[in-house]
């Protein structure tokens, strides 16, 4: 069975443990780091491919920072097409990634969330491109429509039982025109 | 013995271990199985470092040793997810790191992997990870299919089904009449 546990052998057993543990953990570490990284750069690629109209420089190498959130310029040869805007908000259940791209006339072309720690099947809901808190932003101008939840008086509809989610989600698109309208003010 | 670990000594409907992950993952069928692999790839590489070093551990650290061992998967199982598999990362997101105390794993270190050979241990992490899989499975389909009416992701109703389903409730709810049902099936054994 197990040795005697006199305290020369706990602490070498227990320091050897550890030892190897963190070495095995570093080595694991180092090799999955470079796919990691190239894996959350696809993300945010992909994030800004889905809510800005078709364009053909590269954003990530264009990107400026306005109020803390990251601007993504998309151009079509040297015309500007969009911006996408990520935005870092918190919401139900932990900090909350979102990227949400505007047209040249100040509409809404689309939005993306890329990382969100909220519960399954209620908050993480905001997902679905195809729940209504999503598809009733897609196209919309920011300044003509009321960006909360209808409970809180607003125009767009929340997730069911994830009202939390729904209003940080607009609470991020909010934050997200604020940016977009001083970049355009700037130009 | 790996028949023991799916019904008889079933670490959901028998053992009525590792209810947290259980209750919280099992929102949907695809959830449910990917925990339900994530825990069972931690059981078996676990199971077998520890039968391996059990003889060298001193009795009274044997509880710190396992731990740090099997969070060290746990960590390593986190970054591959991370760096290969991103999206399933997502969906499981907070629950990989509470693998490592689902009562489960410790337990089956403790009452069987430090008592028996590395072969022995290695069948029993499978026998145990394989119900557990199948058990988060079941759950995991019964509860997307009552609360959202999909399938493994394929709708098959308009619109939602019983919220209740997805919420904690009716996780409780649907494990214990599962519970009920498989003790039936399977007769009553002790």
């Amino acid at each position: 069975m197990a040795s005697k546990s006199n305290f020369t052998n706990m602490v070498v057993v227990l320091t050897s443990i550890c030892l190897v543990c963190a070495a095995i953990l570093g080595f694991v570490y180092s090799v999955t780091a470079e796919p990691i990284r190239q894996a959350e750069v696809a993300k945010i690629n992909n994030a800004i491919a889905s809510v800005v109209p078709e364009f053909n420089n590269n954003p990530s190498e264009e990107v400026f920072e306005v109020d803390g959130a990251q601007v993504y310029p998309a151009k079509m040869d040297t015309t500007v097409v969009g911006y996408a805007v990520k935005i870092k908000t918190s919401s139900f259940g932990g900090p909350m990634q979102m990227m949400v791209g505007f047209d040249n006339a100040g509409n809404i072309y689309n939005t993306s969330v890329i990382s969100h720690a909220d519960t399954p099947g209620l908050g993480a809901k905001m997902t679905d491109n195809n729940i209504k808190l999503r598809t009733e932003l897609v196209g919309i101008n920011p300044a003509s429509v009321n960006l909360s939840v209808k409970k809180d008086g607003g125009d767009i509809d929340a997730i069911t039982a994830a009202t939390i989610t729904s209003r940080s989600f607009l609470k991020g698109v909010d934050l997200a025109y604020q940016v977009f309208l001083k970049v355009q003010s700037q130009n | 013995m790996i028949s023991d670990g799916i019904i008889k000594n079933n670490p959901t409907f028998v053992l009525v271990l590792g209810m947290c992950p259980t209750l919280g993952t099992t929102t949907s069928a695809i959830n449910g199985m990917g925990m339900g692999l994530a825990t069972t790839f931690v059981l078996i590489l676990s199971n077998i470092v520890i039968s391996s070093v059990a003889k060298i551990i001193p009795d009274k650290v044997r509880i710190p040793s396992y731990i740090v061992i099997i969070a060290s998967f746990v960590t390593i199982l986190q970054l591959l997810f991370q760096a290969y598999l991103p999206s399933l990362y997502e969906t499981l997101g907070l629950f990989i790191p509470l693998i490592v105390v689902n009562c489960i794993v410790l337990g089956r270190a403790e009452a069987f992997a430090n008592k028996h050979s590395v072969c022995d241990s290695a069948l029993d992490g499978i026998g145990t990870g394989l119900g557990f899989t199948i058990a988060l499975t079941v759950l995991g389909c019964v509860r997307e299919l009552l609360g959202s009416g999909s399938f493994f992701g394929l709708k098959l109703i308009e619109g939602d089904g019983m919220l209740a389903f997805i919420l904690a409730p009716g996780a409780f709810i649907a494990l214990a009449y599962l519970m009920v049902i498989f003790r039936k099936v399977t007769g009553k054994k002790a």
